[in-house]
């Protein structure tokens, strides 16, 4: 399906790149979102726009600032650009608008896929789409006769074997920092194991379930193989640990995949070694232990009709499906714009796409969830707590949250 | 000066007082008794790269009826100040019926992330405080004991932990302990222990967290003990020389009476400052073994879903906090203060 609409899409990408014209807004555009190479870019497109002022914020910190920089009136930002977790903050505030009216005038050139529809209205226009999955070194799994794993069972098997033989101490790699990085990990394992977050329907949690203990218990069998430092390890540091040679297998983003190699330093082993394999399943199950992200930008609400049209203007100018070609480009994330051909750092995530791996979570209390696993589950790793103790506490510390906030009673 | 005359001189102190401590404290105590609307929640089919699927989210227009009626949200009164995430009355109820003893009991409070937060900030500040004020005078006195050709010279390299930011400093550092930098490759060594690691041990972040707190603050300690030092009398240390003290009795009868009032601002500077570790914890990644009231804070108001009655909530408990940390020097400096007028 993902393939398919992305072939449709690039052939109506020949079609329509001849019509192009220049950018051209009456209105101040001003835009918020993440640092990472595919959204300069889109930011980069959209300040190419003339007529009026254009400015972008883009930085690690956006979600800190997207949504109180959203929340007055008029908002500062005109448009975020978020993913599948991140827009639902916004939502959950009310603080963008429903694009229906702009995509019918200037949205010709948007993919149907590209429209993130919610209750039957256009709330973002996504751009790029995301997961995590293996990415391995191909020498040494060769020295070992071992075919790249496809469960995280052969994962394990692997790096029993790699120590073994004395080739790696430390062979697997995982971004498993405290905080937001543990959580994701765990999702996506939990995920894997067929598990549920919350009681169908409600907001009461149900991760203290025999599919979150599994979950926690294969996390802990790999972080046996990892550096013993590997609560501090976010993408950034076990990228390090890759690019030192010192990992042979690892889960990791599919949008860090191109630069994986292209560092100073790197031996070339690493470079001739690297290679990416789809996501792997866990515990017999079918769905892939990941999850499927996609990245898109908002409109305000809080601004005028006139803004409002800028910006979506701009934003469109930041995505037109000519900036494909610059090969550099091209390479920095799976885009889902019209005319995309996938390169070979895309294989990952197209994979994940291709094997069933679900979407992450869109609920109002994830970001709950989320925060919750990120705290709780640190102690159980660093082998202080039982799995049953660690996922009470995710339930303890969520539902409090969640009572707070007003999700539970 | 004449009451009136005070009057005016005091007042635009005091407005900005009024408008930026005593303001903001107001509101972040209501913030911390109000709670967000309950939900309303209903069922929509989001479409998206991925496909449709059917999901929970927020009803807009039922909440925005909900907030229109009470915008300042939901009373809760002491709630969330009784909940988990804070003093948790509850659970350390259970914990405290269930323990066997009171080493039990500690375990389990020490799960909850309030008195996990306090365990950790409490012997900071109380195991930091001290070591920089000795820290801080040893240095000025080495340093007041220097020619003064090369004074300036090592004032300025004393100073170079306090110029760098706290995180830059701590980012700094953390990656020369790293299992694979610098100092950790060498305490590997000295330890004789190849898998060794600083960041992986509880006990061993505290300690080099703790480290980290006094190299920061101690060139505070030691310009405030330097400049103090600028003024001692110089009668009563030739009379204690011509009395035939040693150095170490000079310090101690002399320099260190003579330094007190300092040494007690000091203190009560560096109590308020340690009380509010953070930046540390951040820049070492250490959450994992060691969080702060202040920690928690950024955590709540971090994530994708903000909890700002939490974090309000977290700040009111750690101005009472500071609050009860001060009152032992404010008193002490108030019956000075009493005794010498």
């Amino acid at each position: 399906m993902f393939l398919k609409s992305l072939a449709t899409a690039g052939a109506m990408a020949i079609l329509t790149t001849s019509t192009a014209m220049a950018c051209e807004i009456s209105a101040r555009v001003s835009i918020v979102g993440n640092e990472f190479p595919a959204i300069q870019t889109v930011g980069a497109g959209a300040q190419a726009c003339t007529g009026a002022e254009v400015t972008t914020n883009l930085t690690a910190d956006h979600q800190k600032i997207n949504l109180p920089g959203m929340q007055g009136n008029p908002a500062e930002y005109t448009s975020a650009i978020i993913a599948n977790s991140s827009i639902v903050a916004l939502i959950n505030e009310d603080v963008i608008r429903p694009l229906d009216d702009l995509v019918a005038k200037h949205g010709q050139d948007l993919a149907k896929t590209q429209l993130i529809t919610i209750d039957g209205k256009v709330m973002a226009v996504a751009f790029m789409a995301n997961a995590q999955h293996l990415v391995y070194r191909s020498d040494v799994l060769e020295q070992i006769g071992v075919e790249p794993p496809k469960t995280y069972e052969e994962l394990l098997a692997a790096a029993q074997m790699i120590r073994e033989k004395g080739i790696m101490e430390n062979p697997v790699g995982g971004a498993f920092a405290s905080g937001w990085n543990l959580a994701e990990e765990f999702v996506n394992m939990f995920i894997g194991y067929d598990g549920d977050f919350f009681v169908a329907g409600t907001a009461q949690p149900s991760v203290n379930s025999e599919a979150g203990i599994k979950a926690l218990e294969t996390m802990k069998a790999l972080s046996e193989y990892m550096n013993p430092d590997f609560l501090t390890h976010d993408s950034n540091a076990t990228n390090a640990e890759f690019r030192a040679g010192n990992v042979a297998l690892m889960n990791m983003w599919g949008s860090r995949a191109a630069t994986m190699t292209e560092a100073e330093g790197v031996p070339q082993e690493v470079i001739d070694g690297f290679a990416i394999a789809g996501p792997m399943t866990v515990g017999g199950g079918s769905v892939p232990a990941s999850t499927l992200w996609w990245d898109g930008w908002t409109v305000a609400k809080n601004i005028s009709d006139e803004e409002a049209e800028a910006t979506f203007v701009a934003m469109m100018n930041g995505i037109r499906p000519e900036i494909l070609s610059d090969a550099e480009v091209a390479k920095q994330a799976v885009w889902l714009i019209p005319g995309y051909e996938p390169t070979e750092a895309a294989v990952g995530v197209f994979a994940a796409a291709n094997s069933g791996t679900v979407p992450y979570p869109m609920l109002p209390y994830m970001g709950l969830m989320h925060t919750a696993l990120g705290n709780e589950l640190s102690d159980f790793m660093q082998g202080k707590e039982s799995a049953e103790q660690a996922l009470a506490d995710v339930e303890a510390a969520y539902t409090a949250a969640a009572k707070e906030n007003g999700f539970l009673q | 000066m004449k009451h009136r005359t005070f009057f005016w001189f005091f007042l635009p102190t005091g407005l900005a007082m009024l408008l930026f401590i005593a303001a903001p404290i107001v509101s972040v105590v209501m913030q911390s008794m109000f709670a967000p609307h309950e939900a309303v929640l209903s069922v929509v089919e989001n479409c998206g790269p991925f496909g449709c699927t059917q999901e929970t989210a927020i009803d807009q227009q039922a909440t925005q009826a909900l907030r229109d009626a009470a915008p300042l949200g939901r009373f809760v009164g002491l709630d969330i100040y009784l909940d988990r995430g804070h003093l948790a009355v509850n659970e350390v109820r259970a914990a405290w019926q269930s323990a066997e003893g009171f080493g039990d009991f500690l375990s389990g409070l020490s799960n909850l992330p309030f008195y996990r937060a306090m365990a950790f900030t409490l012997t900071y500040t109380f195991t930091v405080t001290p070591l920089l004020i000795v820290l801080g005078l040893m240095i000025a006195l080495a340093v007041n004991t220097l020619q003064a050709r090369i004074k300036g010279l090592v004032i300025f390299f004393s100073l170079l932990p306090m110029i760098v930011t706290p995180l830059v400093g701590s980012l700094i550092l953390f990656w020369m302990i790293d299992s694979r930098g610098v100092l950790g490759s060498a305490i590997q060594w000295l330890a004789s222990d190849p898998g060794l690691s600083l960041k992986a041990s509880t006990g061993l972040t505290w300690a080099m967290l703790i480290v980290y707190g006094v190299w920061h603050s101690a060139p505070f300690a030691f310009v405030v003990f330097y400049a103090g030092l600028q003024t001692l009398p110089r009668d009563q240390i030739e009379a204690a020389q011509i009395d035939g003290a040693t150095r170490w009795h000079q310090v101690r009868f002399v320099v260190i009476p003579h330094l007190m009032p300092l040494v007690t601002f000091v203190a009560l500077i560096q109590l308020m400052d340690n009380f509010r570790v953070f930046e540390p914890i951040v820049g070492f990644n250490a959450s994992a073994h060691a969080t702060s009231l202040s920690w928690i804070i950024f955590n709540d108001m971090g994530g994708e879903t903000r909890q700002l009655s939490a974090a309000a909530a977290t700040s009111v408990i750690t101005i009472v906090g500071v609050a009860i940390l001060l009152s032992p020097v404010l008193v002490r400096t108030w019956r000075d203060f009493r005794s010498k007028h």
